[in-house]
């Protein structure tokens, strides 16, 4: 199944990405050190076994690059989003089956490519997964010569993947719906990825465009980006943000969708505000299109036209504070299960609201000129794709585990990894904002350069530390998956008795998904501790009790 | 090491009100931080699962959602255009200046231009590598541009920070209130030595700044 496939290839990339991110810790901590176990490592990632300022370069700008194109988006939108659309809204397969096949094939392809450059002559692309032009433009700037030309061929064949997906997923919510569901019986995080696909299909083909445009400056002799023949840096920028920004919605809004799922089954309760929750995931859609300039208050661009995305930025963090007061309405007078998968999606949660909250400093265009480009950013940043998207990536394993592979995971083991994982995330993220608030610059390979960051050493040494925890820890989510996959206890079809369409295909779901007809839907997706029931829930598609039908 | 864990020490005109939005933006994010989590926490131990209870059959209401989302609304726009008059002081406006200078990043250096002893950027300015002295309590005025990629002028004890883009000069302003000297880091990824792109800014008298100017102009000759 094209979901699992997804789903390994991204862990496998999460573990290399992961390495990168050690590798910059082990550097901050103790610059400039050689390490003689780093020598296994090739060439482009060590400099003489020490991790050196090209290296350390290369290194943030692949693990940002891999953690966003080949970790979340795949887990996201392609492990989940192809696993659960048919299963959840009771249809076969998905709308284009051959195109889902190629999709994933051409993705795999961009992973190739994208690997490939650590083998190339001068190393991989180092010029920051934002690859701002002309240091992206020219190769004497970085040093970097195919590296970065395979940067932007990957990422342009990943686009194309990613959006034969994006057709495929919204084709199959507009038509493949079984009888009875309407839109608003829809499971959120089926709303979640519907959106997503929306946004992918509109903002993805910008970003296709301006890595053509970077890939002819660098091949082609042309000047789209460079001011001496004409051209303008702030393009790369408008035309990046222009995609990025609705970019960082796509990795968040199925975190929020499935934290949604999470929090409903095992608080027993229907999610609070079923209308609203959908509501605001569509004006975060609508909205992620006109701020991306809050990402470039300090960059040149007219101060009159910040002020006016400060405003729209502002805006935007609205239906993300409604989101919130909704999953702890969901909590209230609930029957609360702590599962794994509930930790994972309450810490979701919590680490999304520090996220959410710190955005606001950045949004704020005086006090984002102090911490624009600090290390404040990149907490905020952490907060928001590990803490949120992340977490929701863990707890969406832990649920929807028994039902791709048909066995449960182990919950001790589930519990630990969580607890250690939270803990170190803490405490390797959340010190960045003081080291931002010290003035403490991002993509700096060495802070003891500089006087005013000496005495903030002690905090990147305690970071590395945690960091180091923490990516441990991850090895207790990949023994986890392997241990069940071969010993889990068999899983039945509804293990944790919940009310969406995929808890009645039998586990693991056969081709096809369901042996006899496809399920009819009867009721809303969020009937935890329904009156009319006496259980606490009423799945989709158990028919309405004879004696209230004929009361009807 | 606690005084670290602030901001450094702030020398410029503009700074306090900075601080102060971030003050401002401080509490009111760990007030609703703080209310979240009591909330979060209160409801998790609450209603943790025990034998025999149900969960209360509640889809919503409405008029709670209207609260928060008008609440939430209100104050961040509030936000917004508190900080409105500010940022259009920074970048925007500001005071006319009274001294004069052309800074372009290039990897890796800083390299300042100081107007002539006519006060031109003529044949007779002087450019020094990272090195920028300023007189104390004169409001600055810097064309800053840059000779290959984008670099970003970042001051911290100024709170200063503005991106300097090749093909563009873009005019910062800036009025230093305190002696001493202090760090002019490069806060934009530029390449290899990106690490390590630093000038020093040097807050002095009008007195020393001449003696010093003079003896730029001596040396260039
Ligand atoms: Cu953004
Ligand atoms: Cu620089």
């Amino acid at each position: 199944m094209i979901g699992r496939q997804f789903l390994f290839v991204a862990l496998f990339m999460m573990s290399i990405g992961g390495l990168m991110a050690m590798l910059m810790r082990l550097d901050l901590a103790w610059p400039d050190t050689q390490f003689s176990f780093l020598s296994i490592l090739p060439q482009s990632l060590q400099n003489d076994s020490a991790i050196t300022a090209n290296t350390y370069n290369a290194e943030f700008t692949m693990h940002a690059t891999i953690m966003i194109f080949f970790v979340i988006m795949p887990i996201l939108v392609g492990c989940f989003g192809n696993f659960l659309i048919p299963l959840m809204l009771g249809a076969r397969d998905m709308a284009f089956p051959k195109l889902n096949m190629l999709s994933f094939w051409v993705s795999a392809g961009a992973g190739v490519l994208m690997m490939a450059s650590f083998w190339v002559p001068g190393g991989p692309a180092a010029a920051g997964w934002t690859s701002y032009a002309p240091l992206s433009a020219v190769p004497i700037y970085t040093g970097v010569d195919w590296g970065q030309n395979l940067w932007c061929m990957s990422l342009i064949v990943l686009g194309v993947g990613s959006l034969m997906g994006a057709i495929n997923y919204i084709t199959t919510v507009i038509n493949m719906r079984t009888k009875g569901m309407t839109f608003f019986r829809m499971p959120l995080v089926i709303w979640s990825l519907f959106i997503t696909a929306i946004l992918l299909l509109l903002a993805l083909p910008v970003l296709t465009t301006a890595l053509a445009l970077l890939l002819f400056d660098r091949m082609g002799g042309t000047h789209f980006f460079l001011p001496p023949g004409g051209g303008e840096p702030l393009l790369w920028q408008h035309l990046f943000w222009f995609f990025g920004h609705p970019e960082v919605y796509i990795m968040i809004l199925p975190g929020m969708g499935i934290a949604s799922e999470l929090i409903a089954t095992f608080s027993r309760k229907p999610i609070f505000g079923y209308r609203a929750m959908a509501y605001a995931m569509a004006s975060i859609a609508f909205l992620s299109w006109v701020v991306w300039g809050h990402h470039m208050f300090q960059s040149g661009m007219d101060p009159a036209l910040g002020t006016g995305f400060m405003l729209t930025t502002m805006v935007i963090g609205v239906p993300s504070a409604i989101k919130t007061f909704n999953w702890l309405g969901t909590l209230y007078k609930g029957d609360i299960h702590y599962t794994a998968a509930m930790l994972n999606a309450l810490s979701f949660v919590a680490m999304f609201v520090i996220g959410g909250l710190s955005g606001i400093f950045m949004a704020c265009t005086p006090v984002d000129m102090y911490i624009h480009d600090t290390y404040f950013i990149v907490a905020h940043i952490h907060y928001v794709l590990f803490g949120g998207s992340l977490f929701a990536v863990f707890g969406a394993i832990a649920y929807w585990f028994p039902k791709m592979f048909g066995r449960m995971m182990n919950e001790t083991l589930g519990k630990v990894h969580f607890w250690i994982t939270f803990v170190a995330f803490n405490c390797t993220f959340f010190p960045m904002h003081i080291l931002g608030m010290g003035g403490h610059m991002r993509r700096i390979y060495n802070p003891t350069q500089y006087d005013f960051l000496k005495p903030l050493e002690p905090i990147n040494m305690f970071i590395s530390i945690s960091a180091f925890v923490l990516g441990a820890a991850q090895l207790l989510l990949l023994a986890n998956i392997i241990w069940s996959l071969v010993r889990g206890e068999k899983a039945s079809e509804n293990p944790w008795h919940a009310n969406t369409l995929e808890w009645s295909a039998p586990s693991p779901p056969r081709h096809g998904n369901w042996p006899g007809p496809v399920p009819v839907v009867y009721r809303g997706p969020y009937e935890y501790s329904s009156p009319e029931s006496a259980e606490d829930y009423l799945p989709q598609w158990q028919p309405a009790e004879p004696a209230t039908a004929a009361a009807d | 090491m606690l005084e670290h864990l602030w901001f450094p020490h702030d020398i410029s005109t503009f700074g306090p009100q900075i601080d102060w939005l971030f003050i401002l933006i401080f509490w009111i994010t760990v007030v609703v931080w703080a209310l979240v989590m009591i909330a979060m926490v209160t409801f998790m131990v609450r209603y943790r699962h025990r034998p025999g209870r149900k969960a209360e059959y509640i889809e919503g209401n409405p008029r709670l959602e209207i609260f928060w989302t008008t609440a939430t609304a209100v104050i961040l726009i509030a936000l917004a255009l508190m900080s409105k008059s500010t940022w259009a002081e920074i970048k925007e406006h500001g005071p006319p200046g009274q001294v004069f200078y052309q800074v372009a990043g290039k990897q890796f250096n800083w390299e300042i231009t100081y107007p002539g002893p006519d006060g031109k950027f003529g044949p007779k300015a002087v450019t020094v590598e990272n090195e920028m002295h300023v007189p104390i309590n004169q409001v600055v005025r810097i064309e800053l541009t840059s000779k290959d990629v984008i670099h970003s002028f970042f001051v911290p004890n100024l709170r200063l920070k503005q991106d300097a883009v090749p093909g563009r000069t873009i005019h910062v302003w800036f009025q230093a209130r305190e002696p001493g000297s202090y760090a002019i880091p490069c806060a934009e990824l530029c390449g290899f030595g990106h690490s390590g792109m630093q000038g020093t800014l040097t807050v002095e008298s009008e007195a020393d700044f001449q003696k010093w100017l003079k003896d730029q102009y001596a040396n260039q000759q």
